[in-house]
C-alpha cells in the first residue's frame, strides 16, 4: 500500500512548528501579501520568518509547500515573481500555483523546483489536468472537491501526475478560482488579492430581540435566533430568499466541513498521494488535533489496523461534518 | 458595429424562444459577432444543437460572424467529449472556457472566454503563443488593468474584449443551485432553471435583492453597464464590446450600444434610452471602478 | 509604582477563580450593584507587568497587528466584575481593568466566559471552535479582532502558562487550578450538548 503524504496547513510559524511536531510529512503556506490565496490580516509568514520556518521543517524531515496560487493582475506581476525566487531561495520543495503566467515563470527560471497545481486552477478532467502537466511539468494536482472516489480512481488512471485531495476542513464549493462574490460585495477580490468575505466588512449587529444578523459589507447574510448558532458570514454559506423558498434556506452550503476520515482506505486504494487539511486560518490548537489525529489515522491504516477516529466535530464549521461529493453524485 | 458582439445565451429558454431571438438578431441588431453554445449546462445541449445549423446559417445570412462558445464546467465524460467535438469543429472560430479545451487545440486558431482567468499580460502572451487569437477579461477586472491586457493585446495582435451589458458571472460550482432549490440535485433536475430565462432571483434574509442563480452559475442581481466607460475603453484598445443576453429588447440594448460606439450619442443619451426599456434590475459598474461590484458610480452615482 | 508580591498576586487569582464561578447574570448585576467602587488599583500594575512581559518576550506579535496595534480591544469575562481594556501599542502598551459601571469607548469588544478567555491565552482552545459555538461574542472592527487573535496565536507555547511563572509557585497553582475548572466546565457542556 502506498504511503499517503499528510500535507498540513500553516498559517502562522507557530503553526508549522506545531504541524512539524504533530507529524505532518507536509506543510503550506504563504508570504503575507496577496499571492496567496488565504490573505488575512495577521496571518502568513515575513520573508525572514519563511526563511527560518523552511529550515526548522527540514530539521524535523517535513517538507514546506509554498502557495503562490492567486492570480496576478497586469502591472503586479513581479509581487508573484518576488514570491517564487524568495521561496527558491529559502529552498521550499515546491510551489502551488494557480496561474498560467505563475507557471511558466517557474518552469522557466525554477525548473528543478517540483510545481503543484493548486484547487485554485479548477483543474477537474483529465484534459485539464493533462493541459498542465504537459505545459509546465505540474507534477502534482491538488482535485476540486466535486469528484466521487470512483471518479477519482479512474481520473488517477488518465493522468501522468500525483494527486492530492482535501480530507478535512472548510468546504469550497464554488469552483475555485472563478469566484468573484466577495469583490461583489467588498470590492476586494478573491482571485487577485486572496481574501474571501474579509473581517474588514463583517459585522455582528444585535437586534433588541436579542436575535443577531451577521453582515457583509452592505448585504445581510444570516440571522441567528437567541440560542441559535452564529458563524461567520461567508456568503455562500448564507441563508437566502428564493420565490419558491419563502424561509430562509441555505442556498449554497450549510456552514459545514469536510470529514473524510472514514473514506481514508477507499482514496487511497483510488490513487490518491497525498492528503490535505484545510485550515491556514485556524489556530495551533486546531493543527494540533488536526494533523495528530490523521497522522494516527493514516499510520494505523498503513500498518493494516482499523484507525481510530477522533471526534473532529467541534473544530468543523457549524459543528457538522460531511463528505461531500466523494461520497455520492447527490451532492451536485 | 462590427467590434459590438452578442454573448451566448447562458440562462435556459425554450428552442423555440431562441429561434425567435436569433431570427431578431440576425435581421435587426447592429452586432458584428454572435456567440453561441451551451457554456453552463451539458444537460441542456440536446434541446439546442438540433436548431445549430439553421441558427448558424440565418445569423450569417445577415451579416453576423458566428463563433461556437463551449462549457465552462467540464468534469463528466460526456462534457469532455462535447467540448473536444466542438474544439474540432471546422469552419468556425471556438470560444473557450475550460482549459480542458486547450490540451489537443494544437495550435489551431481560438478564443478565450471570459471565465477562464486570463488576469496578466503574462497569461495572455502564452496563449496567444499557442494559437489564441482573442480574449474576453473576466467581468472583475477594474480598469487599470483591462487598460494594460488591451495594450499587451494591440502589440500581440489579438483582440480583447469587456462585457458592456448584462449581469455579471460571479461564480460556477459543480452542484446546481437551481435543482438544490427546488429539493432536487442535478441529475434529477427536471430542468426547472427552464423556469427563470432571466435567471432566479436569491434575496437576503432582509429582503435585498442580491445574486442570481442560473443552474450552477452564480451572477450579480443588477445589470453590468459601462455605458459611459465606452470612450475610455476605446481609448485603451479595448477592440470588442460583449453584450450578455438578457430578457429584454436586446436589438434595442444594441442599438444604444452601437450608437455609442459609433460617437453618435452621448453617456446621457444612452441611459434615457436604457432608462426607457424598463430594466428588472439596477445597473452596476462597480467591478470596472475597481469598488464593490455592485455599486453603480458616474454620473448618476448610487 | 505599587510593589506586588507573588503571594498578593496568589491572592488576586483565587480571587479570580472565585468570582469567575458566579455566571448568574442577575448575581452578577447585583454584585456590582452593591459594592464599593472595586480596588482595581491592585490589578492595575499586575496587568501593567503581564503585558509588558508577553510583550519583551514576543516582539514578532507587534509586526504581526499591523494597524492594528494602535487599536483598542475592550474585553469582557463574564463573570468578573470588571472589564479589560488592551491596547497592543508597542510604543504606548495599554492592559488596565475598568470599572463595569464606566466602559472605555474601545474599536473592537470580545466578550466570552473567564474560562474560555483564558484558554485562547493556553495556546489548547481553538479560538475558532469558540467562536462557532457563539461562546465568544466579538463586536466592532472585526477584522482587529481576527488579526489579534492570528497575532496571539502564533506566540510560541503558552501565554497563560509564562504570565503565571511570573508569580512563582503560587501563579503556577492557580493557573493549574483554572485549567482543572475549565475542563470540568467543558465536560459538563459536553454532557449537556
Amino acid at each position: 500500500m502506498k504511503r499517503p503524504e499528510l500535507v498540513c496547513p500553516a498559517g502562522t510559524p507557530a503553526a508549522l512548528r506545531t504541524a512539524v511536531e504533530a507529524g505532518a510529512d507536509a506543510v503550506y503556506c504563504g508570504f503575507q501579501n496577496a499571492t496567496n490565496a488565504r490573505n488575512f490580516p495577521g496571518l502568513n509568514f515575513t520573508p525572514d520568518e519563511m526563511q527560518a520556518s523552511v529550515a526548522h521543517a527540514h530539521a524535523g524531515g517535513t517538507k514546506v509547500l509554498l502557495a503562490v496560487n492567486t492570480f496576478p493582475t497586469a502591472g503586479r506581476f513581479d509581487l508573484w515573481r518576488d514570491a517564487v525566487d524568495m521561496g527558491a531561495r529559502f529552498g521550499v520543495d515546491a510551489f502551488i500555483v494557480a496561474d498560467i503566467g505563475v507557471a511558466e515563470y517557474v518552469k522557466r527560471t525554477h525548473p528543478n523546483i517540483r510545481l503543484h497545481l493548486s484547487v485554485q486552477a479548477a483543474a477537474s478532467s483529465p484534459e485539464a489536468i493533462r493541459y498542465y502537466a504537459r505545459e509546465f511539468g505540474v507534477k502534482r494536482v491538488v482535485l476540486p472537491r466535486i469528484l466521487t472516489v470512483p471518479e477519482i480512481k479512474q481520473l488517477a488512471r488518465e493522468i501522468p501526475c500525483e494527486i492530492e485531495t482535501f480530507i478535512f476542513g472548510n468546504h469550497g464549493l464554488m469552483v475555485e478560482g472563478r469566484c468573484s462574490l466577495t469583490n461583489y460585495v467588498t470590492g476586494l477580490s478573491t482571485n487577485m488579492d486572496g481574501v474571501c468575505s474579509p473581517a474588514a466588512d463583517v459585522h455582528y449587529d444585535k437586534q433588541p430581540d436579542g436575535s443577531v444578523t451577521t453582515r457583509l459589507a452592505d448585504f445581510t447574510i444570516d440571522s441567528f435566533a437567541p440560542d441559535e448558532q452564529a458563524g461567520y458570514p461567508t456568503i455562500c454559506k448564507g441563508r437566502y430568499h428564493a420565490p419558491n423558498r419563502p424561509d430562509a434556506y441555505y442556498a449554497f452550503e450549510e456552514p459545514i466541513s469536510l470529514n473524510l476520515s472514514g473514506l481514508l482506505p477507499a482514496l487511497i486504494e483510488a490513487g490518491v498521494d497525498a492528503f490535505k487539511i484545510e485550515g491556514r486560518q485556524r489556530s495551533r490548537a486546531y493543527v494540533k488535533s488536526a494533523v495528530s489525529a490523521f497522522r494516527k489515522a493514516v499510520d494505523a491504516i498503513l500498518a493494516g489496523q482499523q484507525p481510530e477516529l477522533a471526534d473532529l466535530l467541534a473544530l468543523t464549521e457549524g459543528q457538522k461534518q460531511t463528505e461531500g461529493a466523494f461520497k455520492t453524485k447527490k451532492w451536485r | 458595429m462590427q467590434c459590438l458582439t452578442l454573448g451566448p445565451i447562458i440562462y435556459h429558454w425554450k428552442p423555440e424562444e431562441r429561434r425567435d431571438f436569433y431570427a431578431r438578431i440576425a435581421d435587426e441588431a447592429p452586432v458584428g459577432t454572435v456567440y453561441l453554445g451551451e457554456v453552463i449546462c451539458s444537460k441542456r445541449t440536446p434541446f439546442l444543437e438540433p436548431d445549430y445549423p439553421e441558427i448558424i446559417e440565418r445569423l450569417e445570412r445577415g451579416g453576423k460572424r458566428v463563433v461556437l462558445s463551449s462549457l465552462s464546467e467540464v468534469v463528466l465524460k460526456r462534457e469532455r467529449d462535447m467540448l473536444a467535438a466542438i474544439c474540432e469543429t471546422e469552419g468556425h472560430e471556438v470560444e473557450v472556457n475550460n482549459t480542458a479545451g486547450l490540451l489537443d487545440i494544437g495550435g489551431r486558431p481560438h478564443r478565450i472566454g471570459p471565465l477562464m482567468n486570463i488576469y496578466n499580460d503574462e497569461t495572455m502572451r502564452y496563449l496567444a503563443g499557442r494559437g489564441a487569437t482573442h480574449f474576453s477579461l473576466p467581468v472583475e477586472l477594474p480598469a487599470a488593468v483591462v487598460g494594460a491586457m488591451a495594450a499587451a493585446g494591440q502589440g500581440l495582435g489579438v483582440g480583447v474584449e469587456v462585457q458592456v451589458f448584462g449581469r455579471a458571472s460571479l461564480a460556477v460550482s459543480a452542484r446546481c443551485y437551481h435543482a438544490r432549490a427546488h429539493g432536487r440535485t442535478k441529475d434529477n433536475c427536471l430542468f426547472v432553471c427552464e423556469q427563470d430565462p432571466d435567471g432566479m432571483p436569491l434575496k437576503t434574509v432582509t429582503g435585498q435583492p442580491f445574486l442570481t442563480i442560473n443552474g450552477i452559475q452564480t451572477l450579480s442581481h443588477s445589470y453590468v453597464s459601462l455605458n459611459a466607460e465606452i470612450e475610455a475603453m476605446q481609448g485603451m484598445g479595448v477592440s470588442h464590446f460583449r453584450l450578455l443576453p438578457q430578457r429584454v429588447d436586446m436589438v434595442a440594448v444594441a442599438e444604444i450600444f452601437a450608437d455609442r460606439l459609433g460617437a453618435r450619442i452621448d453617456a446621457a443619451e444612452a441611459d434615457a434610452r436604457l432608462a426607457a426599456l424598463s430594466m428588472p434590475a439596477p445597473f452596476s459598474n462597480g467591478f470596472w471602478h475597481g469598488q464593490q461590484g455592485r455599486r453603480q458610480f458616474g454620473p448618476r452615482p448610487d | 509604582m505599587i510593589y506586588v508580591n507573588s503571594a498578593a498576586a496568589g491572592g488576586v487569582l483565587r480571587d479570580l477563580m472565585r468570582d469567575s464561578t458566579h455566571n448568574d447574570p442577575n448575581h452578577r448585576a447585583g454584585l456590582t450593584r452593591f459594592l464599593p467602587p472595586l480596588p482595581l488599583f491592585v490589578l492595575q500594575p499586575l496587568l501593567g507587568r503581564i503585558v509588558r512581559r508577553v510583550a519583551r518576550d514576543n516582539p514578532s506579535l507587534f509586526n504581526r497587528l499591523g494597524p492594528h496595534r494602535a487599536a483598542r480591544f475592550v474585553i469582557d469575562p463574564l463573570g468578573l466584575p470588571f472589564g479589560l481594556l488592551l491596547v497592543p501599542n508597542p510604543d504606548a502598551l495599554v492592559f488596565c481593568a475598568f470599572d463595569r459601571r464606566s466602559e472605555p469607548a474601545s474599536d473592537a469588544r470580545i466578550g466570552g466566559r473567564f474560562l474560555d478567555l483564558m484558554g485562547l491565552l493556553d495556546g489548547g482552545a481553538d479560538g475558532d471552535a469558540l467562536f462557532f459555538s457563539r461562546d465568544l461574542d466579538v463586536s466592532g472592527n472585526t477584522e482587529a479582532v481576527v488579526c489579534l487573535r492570528n497575532a496571539l496565536d502564533d506566540v510560541e507555547g503558552s501565554i497563560a502558562e509564562s504570565v503565571a511563572g511570573m508569580f512563582g509557585p503560587p501563579g503556577r497553582a492557580a493557573l493549574s487550578g483554572l485549567r482543572r475548572m475549565a475542563a470540568r466546565a467543558a465536560s459538563r457542556k459536553g454532557d449537556h450538548a
